[in-house]
């Protein structure tokens, strides 16, 4: 109150010498360059290989042998119905996911991280016990719960075995502990004092958790809806497991047909239209990235 | 708003936030919470604030029990230390958040947060976004947002603590001079006694959940009750001794291996009645350097050794060993006390304290 004790000023540090900075950065952006190449280079073949009949390492040969061959006929799928069941189920599931993982752990995790009832610690690491049994482990069970679900009048024509809806059930159900853990976490990082505030300014705790805590969360809600939507983008095998014929395949399992195990594969094929399954997934994170970069933005001063 | 606690008592399985807490605020006081970390006064407040439920006890205000009371039903406007201001919102959302809570029609809205943010300063300010401000805006913001319903009982946590020293200076006396002009009741949670002299009209001193005292400033500062009030309010703080008491030739003095003091009839009475031995307090600033001028009566004065000097500006807090006994004294800065320095002092005996070693408590006020 009286007495304010500081530490004598230190000299500061000055930068390094000039050369030595030099040497530090080209190392870097070398060992960054050498690690990223063969990354850059798969991803080269892939669309190479998307507008040329065959290919020989990264270049394209006609029939003839020599370079040259490009083609768009591996696009032609394009123009099929096929593609397009697949991608709208693909985007059902992801949708689904994004939405029911995004409700149940938004408010999961605040509740979890908020408040106190009975059986609290016992469903934490419950949750995350459960996260450690994999998919492949519980196909069966869920197989006779999708059946159970099935049966049950109207809604079993959604949700039941070989619909999109068990499948994206399923995969909102394997999704969620990773989803209300990291949910909790963001709320477990936010102050008592603005929740206190709201109550007192009037605001019911639902409010409280809709208007004011959630806004806090934001980067965490961008983050799990981008991981999710990943996931039920790219999920294979639970939709290959418990849906039958085309009508109700999705992306990964409308590729996984092309490649037969009879007759030859057209592998420019299966790299266009796995090329063209990445397309959602790039434009989603061009929209999302801003969120997931700023973090911390919007945070207060001197809590 | 007249506040009442009533053995107010918090407490999570088996440790103890507040423990029988009894006392009342009347209309239009500021009544500070005075404690160290941990001592209850922040769990109190959040009782009164309806945010923690109590174990026990009852918190009533203008002779109604408030216990089941929703926070948002009680009239209440609170600052926090850290602000709690709604980051995502801009300065008119946070200000307008409670009249929008109470849907308030939106003209009316705007008169009133404009009202309040010009009564605090901050009139220009209702676009901004909380991050482009600074510390002592956004606490201004966090007040006005407490002000804006028109509250009937204002709650402090630590308000100025996250300011600097200067601003703090100067918020104090606004928030003081804010209370005073909209005669609103108001409980001040401090650690700061400093804080809690200047601003409070009565101060709840608490530790380990307990009220140690509750009076005027004043009387904590001349007349603390426990020794734990006598420690903790003023600064620097007050030393102690443990002395015997003795009477001889009429005379009573406070006597140990190092010490020898007559004291003056009252309070010597009253510290021989416990019979033995005794802690005794004496403030830093009725201790003195014996004066060219005037010469000291007998049986005031002791010899000591200056160990430590620590210059305050206008004065030294000099550290001081009376044969092995250590005390701290303010000394004008212009008697020049340098370390090792064998200096004699003069005790202002008529403002000494005594306490029983057992109950702590003072034998002078009980």
């Amino acid at each position: 109150m009286t007495t304010v004790e500081t530490a004598p000023p230190r000299p500061a540090a000055g930068p390094l010498p000039k050369s030595r900075q030099k040497t530090g950065q080209y190392f870097a952006y070398g060992f960054l360059i050498l690690s990223i190449i063969p990354i850059l280079i798969g991803y080269a073949w892939l669309i190479v290989a998307t507008v040329s009949f065959r290919t020989q390492g990264l270049l394209p040969r006609n029939a003839e042998g020599g370079i040259g061959g490009f083609t768009l006929s591996n696009w032609d799928f394009v123009f099929e119905g096929a593609i397009w069941s697949a991608m709208l189920n693909s985007l059902l599931i992801a949708v689904f996911m994004v939405i029911g993982v995004g409700i149940a752990s938004t408010s999961g995790g605040y509740a979890l991280s908020r408040m106190k009832f009975a059986g609290r610690k016992t469903f934490l690491t419950g949750t995350l016990v459960l996260h450690a049994f994999k998919a492949e482990m519980l196909l069966i069970a869920i197989f006779f719960v999708l059946r159970f679900l099935g049966d049950i009048p109207i809604i079993g024509g959604f949700i039941g075995f070989n619909t999109v809806g068990g499948v994206a059930l399923v995969m909102v159900a394997l999704e969620l502990p990773l989803g209300i853990w990291l949910m909790k976490g963001f709320f477990d990082n936010l102050s008592w004092d603005m929740e206190r505030a709201a109550l007192i300014d009037g605001a019911s705790r639902f409010r409280v958790w809709w208007q004011i805590m959630l806004p806090q969360v934001r980067p965490g809600i961008a983050a799990l809806s981008l991981f999710t939507f990943i996931v039920g983008w790219n999920a294979y095998l639970v939709p290959f497991t418990f849906t039958i014929g085309a009508k109700v395949s999705n992306m990964p399992v409308f590729l996984n047909r092309l490649i037969s195990d009879t007759a030859p594969t057209n592998w420019n094929l299966v790299a266009a239209v796995g090329l063209f399954q990445m397309i959602p997934l790039i434009i989603f994170f061009i929209f999302t990235q801003e969120l997931l970069l700023n973090i911390y933005a919007g945070g207060t001063k001197g809590t | 708003m007249r506040v009442e606690l009533d053995n107010l008592s918090k407490s999570w399985d088996d440790v103890i936030g507040a423990d029988r807490i009894t006392l009342d605020i009347a209309d239009g006081e500021l009544v500070a919470f005075l404690g160290p970390s941990g001592c209850g006064k922040t769990t109190t407040l959040l009782m009164v604030a309806g945010i923690y439920k109590p174990t026990g006890g009852t918190i009533s205000f203008d002779g109604l029990v408030v216990n089941e009371v929703a926070p948002k039903d009680r009239g209440i406007g609170m600052v926090f230390q850290s602000y709690a201001l709604y980051p995502h919102m801009s300065v008119f959302g946070n200000i307008s958040y409670p009249l929008r809570l109470k849907k308030l029609d939106k003209g009316d809205i705007k008169e009133k947060v404009q009202a309040v943010a010009d009564m605090m300063g901050i009139g220009d300010l209702l676009d901004r976004k909380i991050a482009q401000l600074s510390g002592g805006q956004q606490q201004r913001v966090a007040l006005g947002r407490a002000l804006v319903k028109q509250p009937d009982l204002l709650l402090f946590d630590e308000p100025l603590s996250n300011l600097d020293a200067r601003l703090r200076l100067t918020m104090r006396g606004e928030i003081k001079r804010l209370q005073e002009d909209l005669g609103i009741t108001s409980i001040y949670v401090t650690h700061d006694q400093v804080e809690a002299m200047t601003m409070a009209d009565r101060i709840a001193v608490m530790s380990n959940g307990v009220l140690q005292a509750y009076d005027v400033p004043e009387a904590l500062y001349d007349r603390p009750k426990t020794l734990f009030v006598a420690a903790f309010v003023g600064n620097p703080p007050m030393n102690f001794f443990d002395v015997d008491i003795t009477r001889d030739n009429g005379d009573f003095r406070a006597k140990s291996d190092a010490i020898d003091l007559v004291l003056p009839r009252d309070r010597g009475e009253k510290a021989a009645a416990a019979d033995g031995k005794v802690i005794m307090g004496m403030r830093p600033e009725d201790i003195d350097l014996v004066g060219d001028a005037t010469p000291p009566a007998e049986g005031l004065t002791l010899d000591g050794e200056a160990v430590v000097v620590e210059p305050l500006g206008r004065e030294d807090l000099v550290g001081i060993s009376i044969n092995g006994v250590e005390m701290r004294v303010l000394v004008d800065k212009t008697r020049g006390v340098a370390v090792g320095d064998t200096i004699t002092l003069v005790f202002n005996t008529s403002r000494a304290q005594f306490f029983d070693p057992e109950s702590e408590k003072s034998l002078l006020w009980a």
